[in-house]
């Protein structure tokens, strides 16, 4: 696939808040990306910035190899789903669809732009709801005109901004199927924001984690889940128990002995002080005591169908997290803990500060 | 949004203008009162010493706190009845209890004249049902004065009541009630105390709308002044450096309760409640309500009524008879027929057209570089727009007509200061800096609530920013906009306070043709004159102005 959209070194401050830092990003045509990251990490003002809503400080945005980082945001043709869906409340859905089509002047005949809406309509499953008032629609309806609307003017990129976050969660697994149908049947390349990682991993063909406002790892979902690159991505994608151990070249050495096998960041020194950072679906139990095995009494069990989640708390490492079979242990139970052969393999990385 | 690189020019070219109109002619006033150029504390020391300016200043200030309290007798409990009982009826009186606070305030004085004056319908039916020589009482003095605030200002307290009685959450009631107390607990331990920011609103514009009160006092007060009335007597006087002091003495007053208002309304944020209204009551004494409902409005409106009465009175037909003996349309006949009596409708109506339509542009652009401006980052600029935009709101109207008159009563270019005084412009001038408060605020809050997501929805959908502003902007202020051209729009239709300090013969206004018609006893066209202005403000009132 080739390119199609491609953020270069894109910079924003805002007074003292350094919002965006040096983030690249290219989408392939008709690729979904996703930008992840928690509150404040600068994933929506790396998306406002693409709509051109606000002005970059330093930095390139192209598409197809046109530069239009100078563009004002009505002639990017980037369509644009806001959180709280921002419809036109003075006018019905039709108008609201419609809106992108006269705005721009190239509707052709009003017979053509009504063929058109109702097009965009039948996509997001709303037709016929074209005198509708917005402010009549339920909060599904309404995310789902927003997308008619910003798909509406054939934009050439697609952005949404936690397009389902409104939405209650019971509606908003099966709003995601819908959106994901939309797009893909469209083919437009898109970027949205998120702070959820199921939502990311679920939409999205890849998934660019921000934090603090510098790019931390773009991914599949499986690279992020399997060789996360940075301490932040292996601690905020999925789950994970963070262990002090020292660097060794036979592996990881926990307190007390154990050495557990492990990929190490290219920072970490051998013989240094680091960080294990291990899911749960790496860990299991032992009945017996084993050389690599950590010792520790099972502090609580949350029960998850066929699994169950054992918060472990060990003498020498502090509190660890294991996936096991629900009947493995008891709450109470003094356990050991082992790596599981043919789990994600843990990572090593330099002893963070905050630590 | 981005900003664009014509805006902080376009808002400095703004906010000069607004200076020239609003902030200028203050400072002018103030170097006037201090003698410039040739400065001197004089005037002020003239000001201190006469025993007659610190009585009316005493005046002005007792007369307001009075108003205060009558008004809150009268507004509170007439908004708990329309606001928690439910009779028949309620709605339309509601709306009806309302309508004082939107009429000329010179046509309400006149309306009491003719009602409970020397020879009003009130006083001759007393005098004829006990046979009296003389009418039974004379309507002057600081006790009419405060009968027409009361009866005028109570609507401040009304609106106020009721909008923080439907604010109020049930669910604070029903844990009062929960918890053991009764009626009168709840209402004086948890309503009264959550009503608190509504009432001290109310309390203080009031006690600003009756410090700039002039048609009252001056219609009623003979040789009782209060500072509006003397500052016009002093400039009839010639004693324009005393004006000017006497004009800053007010505008002092007027700014420390602006202050007093910001802070109050500052600390109201914290006790807002969003929360569902209480049900209204349909408790057993419904008639009751509904008959003292009824019995209120009637009382509210006779005024009105009376003025509607007396502008079928033909000339020197009524003479001694409890009610008039011959009703025609000749008033208002005269009123179109003849050029002299139509000139004055002519002339209001084009200078508060076009005082409104001025006022409802700089609001929006006011509002527009100020609002959209902070939006995108620090803009100073924005404060001092929004500052001379409400100006005029919290100083009383006498002062910005005093300051007026001295700013442009000089041709001075250079000082950028010309001759208007005397011409059509200057009229229409002081309507507009009065206005800029009513659609500046309007446009203020429209915009503060407008989600900027719209604009920039319209825009990603590719709408330039003429097409955002008629398509978005404009459609989402629509209401606010309307209901503050429409109150600027009456505000200066029915204006005497201004007009009276700024008015040329060939551009009087209605409201002084009034006056000269009550002094040439044609009793008849005044009522016309008043009916005309009753019907025109509450028409722009009632089918916009509500929202404001």
């Amino acid at each position: 696939m080739s390119e199609f959209l491609r953020l270069e070194a894109l910079e924003k401050r805002f007074g003292a808040l350094a919002a965006v830092r040096n983030v690249s990003l290219t989408a392939a045509a008709g690729e979904i990306v996703a930008l992840l990251g928690p509150s404040g990490s600068g994933k929506t003002t790396v998306l406002r910035l693409t709509a051109g809503f606000e002005a970059l400080d330093s930095g390139r945005i192209l598409v197809e190899g046109e530069d239009v980082t100078g563009l004002p945001p009505e002639r990017r043709r980037f369509g644009m789903v806001f959180q709280h869906y921002a419809l036109f409340p003075h006018m019905t859905v039709g108008e609201n669809v419609a809106f992108g089509l006269t705005a721009r002047g190239d509707a052709g005949s009003p017979a053509a732009a009504r063929k058109r809406v109702a097009e965009m309509l039948a996509l997001t499953g709303l037709s016929g709801f074209e005198d509708r008032r917005v402010t009549e629609l339920s909060g599904g309806q309404q995310q789902r005109v927003a997308v008619a609307r910003a798909l509406a003017p054939s934009p050439r990129v697609l952005l949404l901004d936690e397009p389902l976050s409104n939405l209650d969660p019971a509606l908003r697994e099966k709003t995601r199927r819908e959106l994901r149908r939309a797009i893909r049947r469209i083919g437009i390349t898109t970027l949205f924001v998120t702070h959820e990682q199921e939502e990311a991993f679920e939409l999205g063909d890849r998934v660019a984690v921000l934090n603090a406002g510098r790019l931390e790892q773009v991914g599949t979902p499986e690279e992020l889940f399997e060789k996360p690159e940075t301490r932040f991505v292996a601690t905020f994608i999925g789950r994970s128990s963070v262990v002090p151990v020292v660097w060794e070249s036979s592996g990881a050495r926990l307190p007390h002995g154990p050495v557990w096998p492990a990929i190490p960041d290219a920072a970490v020194a051998e013989g240094s002080d680091a960080d294990l950072v291990v899911r749960p679906e790496a860990l299991e139990f032992t009945a017996r005591p084993r050389p690599d095995a950590l010792p520790g009494e099972v502090a609580e069990r949350r029960y998850a169908g066929r699994v169950a989640y054992f918060r472990v708390v060990t003498e020498a490492a502090g509190e660890i997290e294991v996936l096991a079979p629900p009947l493995a242990a008891r709450d109470g139970d003094r356990v050991f803990v082992v790596p599981a052969p043919g789990g994600p393999v843990p990572r090593v990385f330099p002893r963070s500060e905050k630590a | 949004m981005r900003p664009s690189r014509g805006r902080p020019l376009v808002a400095a070219a703004l906010a000069i203008l607004l200076f020239w109109l609003v902030g200028y002619p203050l400072v002018l006033t103030l170097l006037e009162a201090l003698g410039a150029p040739r400065f001197t504390l004089a005037h002020f020391a003239d000001f201190a010493r006469r025993p007659a300016e610190w009585q009316a200043l005493w005046a002005s200030l007792w007369i307001s706190l009075v108003t205060v309290i009558l008004s809150a007798a009268i507004g509170v409990p007439l908004a708990f009845l329309f606001e928690r009982a439910e009779f028949p009826g309620r709605r339309a009186l509601g709306v009806l209890v309302a309508l004082p606070v939107a009429l000329p305030p010179l046509v309400g004085v006149i309306a009491f004249l003719f009602l409970y004056g020397e020879s009003g319908f009130a006083s001759r039916a007393v005098q004829a049902v006990l046979r009296l020589e003389q009418p039974p009482w004379r309507l002057s003095g600081p006790a009419a004065i405060l009968l027409v605030h009361a009866y005028s200002m109570y609507v401040y307290f009304y609106l106020f009541t009721r909008a923080g009685l439907a604010r109020l959450d049930f669910a604070y009631l029903e844990a009062a009630k929960s918890l053991g107390a009764g009626r009168w607990r709840t209402a004086f331990a948890v309503t009264l105390p959550l009503l608190s920011p509504a009432l001290s609103g109310a309390a203080l514009l009031t006690f600003m709308t009756s410090l700039a009160s002039f048609s009252a006092p001056y219609v009623f007060g003979g040789s009782f002044r209060v500072m509006t009335t003397q500052i016009v007597a002093s400039k009839l006087n010639g004693d324009i450096g005393l004006a000017m002091v006497e004009t800053v003495a007010l505008a002092a007053v007027g700014f420390a309760g602006l202050y007093l208002l910001r802070r109050t309304e500052a600390r109201s944020v914290v006790g807002t409640v969003r929360g569902v209204a209480p049900r209204r009551a349909l408790a057993g004494g419904r008639f009751v309500l509904a008959a003292a409902g009824w019995v209120l409005a009637a009382l509210l409106l006779l005024p009105h009524a009376s003025l509607i009465l007396l502008s079928f009175v033909p000339r020197n037909t009524w003479t001694t008879e409890a009610l008039p003996p011959v009703l025609d349309l000749g008033n208002y006949a005269s009123l179109f027929r003849e050029p002299e009596h139509l000139r004055p409708i002519v002339n209001s109506l084009w200078m508060a057209a076009a005082a409104t339509a001025a006022a409802l542009l700089l609001g929006f652009l006011a509002a527009d570089a100020a609002v959209r401006g902070r939006r995108r980052g620090g803009f100073a600029l924005g404060n001092a727009l929004e500052w001379l935009i409400a100006a005029p709101w919290a100083l009383p109207g006498t002062v910005f007509a005093m300051a007026l008159a001295a700013a442009f009563s000089v041709h001075r270019p250079a000082a950028a200061r010309f001759v208007l005084v005397g011409t059509a412009a200057i009229l229409p001038l002081g309507y507009l800096v009065r206005s800029l408060p009513l659609t500046g605020r309007a446009a203020f809050a429209g915009l503060r609530q407008m989600d900027p997501a719209l604009e920039e929805a319209a825009a990603s959908l590719g709408a330039g920013a003429g097409r955002r502003l008629t398509r978005i902007v404009l459609p989402h202020l629509k209401p606010a906009l309307l209901a503050g051209a429409s109150l600027a729009f009456l505000t200066s239709l029915g204006d005497f306070v201004v007009s009276i300090v700024l008015y040329t013969y060939s551009t009087r206004p209605i409201s002084i043709e009034i006056l000269s018609a009550m002094r040439l006893q044609e009793i008849g066209v005044a009522a016309a004159y008043g009916v005309l202005l009753t019907v025109l403000s509450a028409a722009a009132f009632l089918t916009w102005g509500r929202r404001a």
